[in-house]
């Protein structure tokens, strides 16, 4: 099976986020008001080839735990879906 | 014989010949050394150079910690080798957890490029066996990501193990309690921001480098006769 796997990266809470911060800060001038709480991250999406949806989760979180997120400062959410 | 020291060259370090020529300076000998060889030669220490490894891409140092070099690197580390991770190399210490803790982008996002004054916090460790606690050093800075983060009880046992090495006099960047560089248990792991070849000819405006690599020469002048 199949599976397409996406993964958001975003620092831990209580981490500082220099970029959330400044794009919070631009809003005001944009029009925007309103808006808090603006955190920064990445997403990277992937294809795994696994027997099953657990295997394939396995390996994906692998992969996010060791490459895609630092643990000391990030924290990552799997989303999965055969295809 | 001068002690040989091996400098690790990755796809896109950029700061290589300048620290070959420092520890020249410094007395030792500088072998350039390549991220995809899975052995160090015979050197007696090795320095992670500043630049960007792999690109910088996906985070500083997230790729170059699984360059087949660094699994020989770690092997040294484990054997009271001493390795210094200058900048960018400090970042490559921290993904490979040879060293606790990360370097996060700096506070209000600024590049930075300027001469840092730094305190040294602590003399035990390979870097700073030379220096007094207290001195002030002038050592330049080049990083977006220098900002050292670690969680709370990493900071106690950092503090409690005397292995913060050096503090910025005004922290430029937002780390954690002003950290500029830091060891691992032994002292023999050492990662810093600042870059001492940078300050290490009296054309380049301060010599506070060469105290530092002074003292790297002098580990790896006993490692060799070890």
């Amino acid at each position: 099976m199949r599976f397409r796997a996406r993964v958001e990266v975003q620092l831990r809470p209580g981490i500082a986020d220099p970029e959330g911060a400044t794009i919070e800060r631009a809003l005001p001038a944009l029009g925007f008001d309103g808006v808090a709480h603006v955190r920064a991250g990445r997403s990277f999406s992937f294809e795994v080839d696994a027997p099953d949806e657990g295997a394939a989760r396995l390996t994906a979180t692998e992969l996010a735990d060791r490459l895609l997120a630092n643990p000391v400062i990030e924290q990552s959410r799997l989303e999965l879906e055969a295809i | 014989m001068a002690p040989r020291i091996g400098v690790v060259v990755f796809p896109g370090t950029n700061c290589e010949h300048d620290v070959v020529q420092a520890v020249e300076a410094a007395g030792a000998a500088g072998v350039l050394l390549w991220h995809g060889d899975d052995n160090l030669g015979s050197v007696d220490a090795v320095v992670l150079p500043g630049g960007f490894a792999h690109g910088d891409y996906l985070r500083p140092g997230a790729l170059a910690r699984f360059s087949p070099v660094m699994d020989a690197v770690a092997a040294f580390a484990r054997a009271g080798g001493p390795v210094v991770g200058i900048c960018n190399g400090f970042q490559v210490l921290t993904e490979a957890g040879l060293l606790p803790g990360a370097l996060q982008k700096n506070g209000r996002l600024r590049f930075l490029c300027e001469p840092a004054r730094l305190v040294v916090a602590s003399t035990s460790s390979v870097l700073t066996s030379g220096s007094r606690v207290g001195d002030e050093l002038t050592i330049p800075i080049n990083h977006f990501s220098g900002n050292y983060t670690c969680d709370d009880e990493t900071l106690r046992r950092l503090m409690d193990e005397d292995r913060v090495v050096l503090r910025y006099a005004d922290n430029p960047n937002g780390s954690v309690d002003a950290i500029a560089g830091i060891a691992n248990e032994a002292g023999n792991v050492v990662g810093l921001m600042p870059h001492p070849e940078r300050a290490s000819n009296a054309l380049l405006g301060s010599l506070d480098g060469l105290v530092l690599l002074r003292a790297l020469v002098g580990a790896a002048t006993a490692r060799a006769a070890a």
